[in-house]
């Protein structure tokens, strides 16, 4: 069974205006410019260069020192004036910390509960905004305002019961807690993905109804590649959620080599500031930081557009 | 023979007609129904399993003195009594309102920034990526870091204050330093967020109006004042009700920066004391009841949002 022409016709004009209504808005490049309108003031935009340039040695320096501490040895740690560049330069504490800590198994762990999670958690998500989007249900409305509703109610409220809930069925020190409740779905994404798929006319899934295509074949050769960015972007936030998670991790994980890597660097804090070992807890800090960051400078064009387009979706 | 008026639509259309509709629509449709509560029973599993079951026995809860593994002892609401009276509740739900200072300085800072980077201004992307950067740094790694940079004798804070021959406090140890120092870090983590956000809404005011507005000889700060303030308030109202959303879990750093609550508990928040009493001193039954009322505070800040966004005149899109 194939789509006909007509059907993936459709697909690529809609994939085409998704795409261009999708973008953050950038309407204005220069809505400041001076009387004239059209030219910026020079000697205004270098002041704010400035200004800016100042800024970024205040939100970077601190991410700076993490990352330079965890080059030194214990003593270069106390020395005045702070060393910026670590002299000796060490990279001994990149091999102490996957030799005496629990980072490996935390990243390990880390990796499970955000990968399964996002993984399938995104499959989920997907069906249910194509569902509430473009299928017809009664009282489908009514099922989306009561997911909504959930965004309302902060974890901690339900963190206790849903620990006892846990306990019961003895899943205390696993993962299982930490992947279950989330990996059902996520209200945001399903969120952004149902109004996405506004911008999709209904006539492409009623024209592949009509061509005999089944529903899950619909979902995936037309509503999938066509959201597919929307995907992307909210796919990486959520794993960017679940992988520095704390709360939730700490109330479950006794073990520490059951615990995920927030919760591993927070117990180094605690054990390895008495014996002054910083440049081990930076560098621990480091490596839990790097992985997000990296994804970040990569997708950070998608990242940013999609943040920037929250504000004005609600 | 009279003349008889023509039938109109809804003369023929009885009710009988559009129930037997509905009976064809439903068999006509008998599939699509079928697949999409199908691909919608996951999502909706998971709110019946782990929102609205706990919430209901959290209610429950509430009303027991538990301690989470024994029976549970219905004691009706003596929880929100003890709790009107617990000094450290209140004290706690105080540190936590006291952190939202942070909103406004923030959102200030945040709107000042996304103006400054609307403007063609070299290396904006740099900027934007710089300050974005802590926003995705995990925050348990940023509070280690920020604990240590306010150290008193050799953290970074202080060492940069001597620079300018000011001796800077023992930030998280002293009771009038503690919350301030906590605020800086929020606002320092969370700036990058609020200025995407403004950045776009900046960006989607209509150049028209300005123009029009300088024309009639209106300055830099009334054109602030009167078109980009109003332009970008649907933002500002979606950060301030995030804010405090989020702002009334507040959790992480705390537990991580002042894993005591703080010098005399001043930096205890409501989640942090809440965490404690239900997985430290297992009284669950207690610690239910306040969280119930973190729930209600939340809604009602939400409520309220919902509220105002109905009176908003203005949306970006």
């Amino acid at each position: 069974m194939s789509l006909t022409t007509n059907t993936a016709a459709a697909a690529s004009t809609a994939a085409q205006l998704t795409e261009t209504e999708n973008r953050a808005p950038k309407i204005n490049r220069n809505p400041f410019a001076g009387r004239s309108g059209t030219e910026e003031n020079k000697a205004v935009n270098w002041t704010l260069f400035g200004i800016l340039s100042l800024g970024a040695v205040f939100m970077a320096a601190p991410l700076l020192w993490m990352l330079s501490t965890s080059l030194k040895t214990k003593d270069a740690v106390y020395s005045l004036p702070p060393q910026w560049i670590p002299d000796p330069f060490v990279w001994d504490n990149y091999v102490r910390v996957f030799d005496d800590t629990y980072v490996l198994s935390g990243i390990k762990n880390s990796l499970i509960v955000a990968g399964t999670v996002t993984i399938i958690g995104t499959v989920f998500s997907a069906l249910a905004a194509f569902a509430l989007a473009k299928l017809r249900l009664p009282g489908k409305n009514a099922i989306f305002i009561a997911l909504l509703s959930g965004m309302m109610v902060p974890f901690p409220t339900l963190m206790i019961p849903q620990f006892v809930l846990f306990s019961n069925l003895g899943w205390v020190d696993t993962l299982l807690p930490l992947i279950v409740p989330v990996i059902l779905g996520n209200v945001i994404m399903i969120f952004f993905l149902r109004q996405y798929l506004h911008n999709v006319p209904d006539g492409l899934v009623e024209a592949a109804k009509i061509d005999g295509a089944s529903y899950l074949r619909i979902f995936w050769t037309i509503i999938v590649p066509l959201i597919r960015p929307a995907i992307a972007a909210q796919f990486i936030l959520w794993f960017m959620a679940v992988w520095n998670d704390y709360l939730a991790p700490i109330i479950y994980l006794n073990s520490p080599e059951k615990q995920t890597l927030q919760v591993v660097i927070a117990n180094m804090n605690v054990q390895y500031a008495t014996q002054r070992d910083y440049p081990l807890i930076m560098t621990a800090s480091v490596i839990s930081v790097l992985p997000i960051l990296v994804v970040f400078l990569i997708f950070q064009r998608q990242i940013i557009e999609s943040v920037a387009l929250t504000g004005s979706k609600v | 023979m009279s003349i008889t008026a023509p039938p109109t639509p809804q003369s023929t259309w009885t009710k009988e007609d559009a129930k037997a509709s509905r009976k064809a629509n439903r068999k006509l449709h008998r599939k699509e129904y079928i697949w999409a509560g199908a691909f919608m029973a996951a999502p909706v599993i998971g709110w019946l399993a782990f929102l609205l079951f706990p919430l209901a026995f959290s209610v429950y809860a509430s009303l027991t003195n538990w301690n989470g593994l024994g029976n549970m002892v219905f004691i009706g609401l003596d929880n929100y009594v003890m709790l009107f009276q617990d000094p450290y509740f209140w004290r706690a739900l105080w540190n936590t309102v006291f952190y939202m200072i942070g909103i406004p300085i923030g959102l200030a800072l945040s709107l000042g920034l996304a103006m400054a980077l609307s403007r063609r201004i070299p290396g904006r992307t740099f900027f934007r990526t710089v300050y974005y950067i802590p926003v995705i740094s995990s925050l348990a790694a940023i509070a280690i870091l920020w604990q240590w940079a306010y150290n008193g004798d050799f953290g970074l804070v202080n060492q940069f204050l001597s620079i300018f021959g000011i001796e800077g406090p023992n930030w998280l140890m002293d009771e009038n330093w503690a919350k301030p120092a906590l605020i800086i870090m929020a606002i320092w983590k969370g700036l990058g967020y609020s200025t995407i956000l403004y950045l776009a809404a900046v960006q989607a005011v209509p150049r028209s109006l300005y123009e029009a507005a300088a024309l009639d000889g209106a300055g830099g700060w009334r054109r602030f004042r009167t078109i980009t303030l109003p332009m970008v308030r649907p933002v500002t109202f979606f950060l301030v009700v995030t804010n405090i959303i989020g702002g009334s879990m507040i959790f992480t750093e705390i537990n991580i920066m002042t894993p005591t609550g703080g010098p005399n508990w001043s930096t205890a928040s409501l989640v942090w004391y809440i965490w404690n009493k239900a997985f430290k001193n297992l009284q669950m039954g207690y610690a239910t009841s306040m969280a119930l009322v973190l729930g209600i505070l939340v809604l009602i800040v939400t409520v309220i949002q919902f509220r105002m966004n109905k009176r908003n005149d203005f949306s970006i899109e």
